[in-house]
């Protein structure tokens, strides 16, 4: 935004209106940072971090408004009000989100080590966990398994949802036009993606158990595996591709398509060979995306795949764990009650970090997938 | 549409296509060639289609298959129903505990996103904006079970400013004290859990919200600054009229995730009755029962929590519904 403040000076005085100096909002924000400390100490009897921080914002926005409002008349003062209430709002949301990332590093880093990497929760017993928390020994346990489970699970979900995903958005976008089965296909994809992940778990529980259940009465039990969490994952994630990559098909520019019609090339092959390579960076950046999303699902993963304290390489047969359901199943079910359940809690911190640098470098794939892979603009 | 302008080449949908080439005589009209390539492919999108259609009805019918025993235990004697009374009975608590927890997060999350979106798309540094953009997008990803860890190491400490609302509060019935005039000690109460899910949704309505305030056509925006206005003024001319939508279907985007969320709720809150207060332990939302009693549940126990499941699904069916119809609404009257 251009403004005339450099030169609030009499002189200029004649084409601009008033002005307080460019630094005041920073001038006054420190001294109301500084009186709210004050205010804090007398009030309160010592520095307290939330009342100081909501009434140094609170003295801020005022006392912005009101010498605006009395040097510069009563519109600046509105919108100086606005900026500052939307400044400190920023800052006071990052307040939490910050937190949850340096709390997750600073915990879960402080835990971690190759060992939580490398071994399972095999033959883990609670005087392990005492010994530890008293001092007498090293942190045993760690997640293996749940890393295992997680990577099984997410490529299973992958095998199954990208496939259908990536072909129903050529069928939206290529094949289906303004046809009625075309809008209720997108119409349902709408409401998937509003899917409670707890639901999908379900579903993809109800119909495991539904059909272990007509093989086998009574055996509803092992429709728990990792093929049925992933079948719930694609439930999650089927949507996200065919929404991403819907959108990146239709930026495929018409004239690609003409072009190879005219050269007698028939529709599939111009589909496989021009429109998806063209499209192939944003279809994979949407993919990791996806990917990204799934990943850290925990609600679905629980009711179909139980909780594992084992290696599971197995995903048609027998309970897998996950990073989030392990991270779940140890905060909230710790080995060992009572203080030795401090060691649970700094393996589930462990493997949120994990889980966090995972989803972290899933994003930052994709952008670069997006960068690296996309098109060379023409001319 | 792009198949608009290539009807030639293939049949609509890859239907069966009676006279094609090896069906039909050769000296029919000029007919373009479908070759098996364009069967095949065509066909296997079509079954892609056709196999969403068949998942999303497949999740209603196989909840409503497995909710059986609970229709019937419902019909034959509803006390054999936790708690005693029937199903509607169980599930109106855990309704109204999900609905409040929601409604909590949206009224909390609403402003600060909006916020948040004004200020990266037209308050921050113009070098800094797309890096925040970045970063909100990021935390969108945070799983919700770290959210649920991040909220039981900090609930603890919010019980100072708990019994400071119920100090002085306490007459408001959703801050009322225990009878015994204390408030949970642990923090873990449904106010807690609604806070967390509204950080949790923030990054979401934020970056949808962002996305709508950045398509504000520029000359409107240009325009309104010529014309004098304050950067607030035109925020308040030009963005938020034209992203009116965009902030209504991001809002009940954020509500049907809110309804949704399992895991901050279920690994924060200790759960009870339904209370009026959100500051003594108690409540329940529908997420947080089933993910917190479905490991142990079998037989009809099992069959009660995947009921419990439909209805959730039915509310945030209706929710995403309405969202969709208040988005097409105002975007006729809009563009």
């Amino acid at each position: 935004m251009l403004t005339t403040s450099d030169n609030s000076t009499a002189k200029s005085r004649t084409l601009t209106s008033k002005q307080l100096p460019k630094a005041t909002p920073w001038v006054i924000a420190v001294a109301s940072i500084i009186v709210a400390i004050i205010i804090s100490f007398i009030a309160f009897g010592g520095f307290n971090i939330p009342v100081v921080a909501v009434l140094a914002g609170l003295i801020n926005i005022v006392a912005v408004f009101a010498l605006s409002m009395s040097y510069e008349g009563r519109r600046k003062a509105t919108d100086r009000a606005a900026t500052t209430i939307v400044t400190s709002s920023f800052i006071l949301a990052c307040v939490p989100l910050i937190s949850l990332l340096w709390l997750t590093v600073s915990k879960g880093g402080a835990a971690i080590n190759g060992d939580l990497l490398s071994r399972t929760m095999l033959g883990m017993k609670g005087v392990l966990d005492q010994q530890y928390v008293a001092g007498e020994a090293t942190l045993s346990g760690g997640f293996y398994h749940a890393i295992v489970g997680t990577v099984l699970i997410t490529v299973a979900a992958c095998i199954i949802s990208i496939p259908i995903g990536v072909l129903t958005a050529i069928y939206l976008v290529e094949y289906s036009g303004k046809n009625k089965l075309g809008k209720a296909i997108t119409f349902l994809v709408d409401v998937m993606t509003g899917i409670p992940s707890i639901v999908a778990g379900l579903f993809a529980f109800a119909l495991f158990s539904t059909i272990a259940n007509v093989i086998m009465p009574g055996a509803a039990g092992i429709a728990k595996t990792g093929f049925t969490a992933a079948v719930a994952l694609s439930v999650l994630m089927i949507p996200i591709v065919v929404r991403n990559t819907e959108e990146i098909l239709r930026l495929v520019p018409m004239d690609l398509r003409e072009a190879s019609y005219a050269l007698g090339v028939p529709k599939w092959k111009t589909i496989v060979k021009i429109v998806l390579p063209t499209s192939v960076s944003g279809i994979l950046s949407g993919v990791t995306i996806a990917i990204a999303r799934v990943i850290g699902e925990t609600a679905p993963i629980m009711v179909t795949a139980g909780f594992a304290k084992t290696l599971n390489w197995n995903l048609f047969s027998g309970w897998m764990s996950t990073l989030p359901t392990y991270i779940y199943d140890s905060q909230l079910r710790p080995v060992s009650p009572g203080d030795a359940a401090l060691a649970s809690s700094e393996r589930a911190w462990a493997a949120a970090l994990v889980l966090v640098t995972l989803v972290m470098v899933l994003n930052l794939l994709a952008r670069i997938i997006a960068k690296v892979l996309a098109p060379k603009a023409g001319r | 549409m792009p198949t608009s302008t290539q009807t030639t080449v293939s049949g609509p949908a890859g239907a069966p296509d009676p006279d094609s080439r090896p069906a039909s005589g050769p000296a029919q009209t000029p007919k373009a060639v479908v070759r098996p390539g364009d069967r095949i492919f065509s066909a296997a999108t079509l079954i892609a289609g056709i196999l969403i259609l068949l998942i999303l009805a497949g999740v209603a019918l196989f909840l409503l298959a497995q909710s059986k025993d609970t229709i019937n235990a419902q019909i034959s004697d509803p006390s054999s129903i936790t708690g005693g009374h029937g199903f509607f009975a169980y599930v109106w608590p855990l309704v109204v505990g999900t609905l409040i927890s929601s409604a909590i997060a949206l009224l909390v999350a609403t402003p600060f996103a909006l916020g948040i979106a004004l200020f990266t798309t037209h308050m921050a540094p113009r070098k800094l904006a797309p890096v925040l953009g970045y970063v909100i997008d990021l935390l969108a990803a945070i799983p919700s079970v770290v959210y649920g860890l991040w909220g039981i190491a900090l609930a603890g400490n919010l019980t100072a400013f708990y019994l400071w609302l119920s100090k002085w509060f306490g007459w408001i019935p959703i801050f009322a004290p225990d009878a015994d005039g204390s408030v949970s000690n642990t923090g873990r109460t449904l106010l807690t859990a609604s806070l967390v899910l509204s950080i949790m949704i923030l990054p979401i309505i934020t970056s949808l919200t962002r996305e709508i305030f950045l398509q504000t056509p520029r000359l409107q925006e240009e325009a309104a600054l010529a014309l004098g206005a304050t950067r607030w003024e035109m925020i308040r001319m030009s963005v938020l009229p034209f992203g009116k939508s965009g902030i209504a279907s991001a809002t009940m985007l954020g509500l049907g995730r809110a309804l949704g969320e399992t895991m901050a709720v279920a690994m924060i809150l200790s759960p009870g009755l339904l209370t009026a207060s959100l500051v003594v332990s108690g409540n329940q939302t529908i997420a947080s029962e089933i993910a917190q009693n479905f490991p142990e549940a079998a037989g009809l126990r099992l069959s009660e929590l995947i009921t419990v499941g439909l209805v959730l699904f039915v509310i945030t069916l209706l929710v995403n519904m309405a969202a969709r119809a208040i988005v097409a609404k105002t975007s006729v009257k809009g563009s």
